[in-house]
């Protein structure tokens, strides 16, 4: 008998979960800078994850739960890739970098 | 018992990725949507590692999930703080009701040409020099 309640609520997370993958893709769409598109990106992963957890609930699988830690794992990596990408390539196609709060250096500024 | 609150947690966790998805859609800028995105999935994908360890009440998947939640809520401000500098040093857009840019004052642009940036004008409180 409680397997009907847990059932019905991992049920009805998966469907918000979906929800929120739908409406974060339009994002990924629409987004008019590359910035929103790496955001869009980052929570689509951490909804990946919780999709994963959701779905070990719903399915009794432990092994759902070491897929979702190394899904974790990669989409942090692959983040943190596309933020530095991005900077990296403002900075080198010239003159759209800034520098924010470093020291600054005597000898530069003469 | 058990088994409602294991519900409970799920489906607010739910609502919380929903939530964060909405606010993704529906906010104005890229850093604000930045910050709904990171910090209301985290916690959703938190309380749905909580509901897991509270399903299976086994030790070896409780630790995971602690350490799972305790790796998102690690990864999410460092994810958060990189994408937005990468954000800001590129000059994205910001919102039209932005009324303090407060990185402004510590930023130095490597063009002189700061006119044609699209940045709104900061208040009286962005203009005032560090102390």
């Amino acid at each position: 008998m409680e397997n009907t309640i847990i059932t019905t609520c991992a049920e009805i997370t998966l469907i918000l979960l979906t929800l929120s993958v739908i409406f974060t893709f339009v994002r990924l769409v629409l987004g008019p800078d590359p910035a929103d598109r790496i955001v869009a990106l980052d929570l689509v992963s951490v909804l990946m994850v919780s999709y994963l957890a959701a779905l070990s609930i719903y399915t009794g699988e432990k092994t759902f739960l070491d897929v979702a830690i190394s899904y974790a794992l990669i989409a942090f990596l692959g983040t943190v890739a596309l933020a530095r990408f991005r900077e990296r390539l403002a900075r080198r196609s010239a003159d759209m970098t800034c520098r924010l709060a470093e020291p600054s250096n005597p000898e530069e500024n003469q | 018992m058990m088994e409602w609150a294991i519900g409970i947690l799920m489906i607010s966790g739910g609502l919380f990725s929903l939530v964060a998805s909405v606010g993704m859609l529906r906010l104005p800028d890229t850093i604000i949507r930045m910050h709904a995105a990171t910090k209301a999935g985290a916690f959703g994908g938190g309380l749905m590692f909580l509901a897991l360890a509270g399903f299976y009440m086994d030790l070896s998947i409780t630790l995971r999930a602690v350490a799972a939640i305790f790796f998102l809520l690690l990864t999410a401000p460092v994810g958060a703080h990189l994408i937005g500098r990468a954000a800001y040093c590129t000059k994205v857009q910001l919102s039209e009701r932005t009324r303090i840019d407060e990185l402004a004052m510590v930023c130095e642009w490597c063009d002189t040409q700061s006119v044609s940036h699209p940045r709104p004008e900061t208040g009286d409180a962005g203009q005032q020099p560090l102390p």
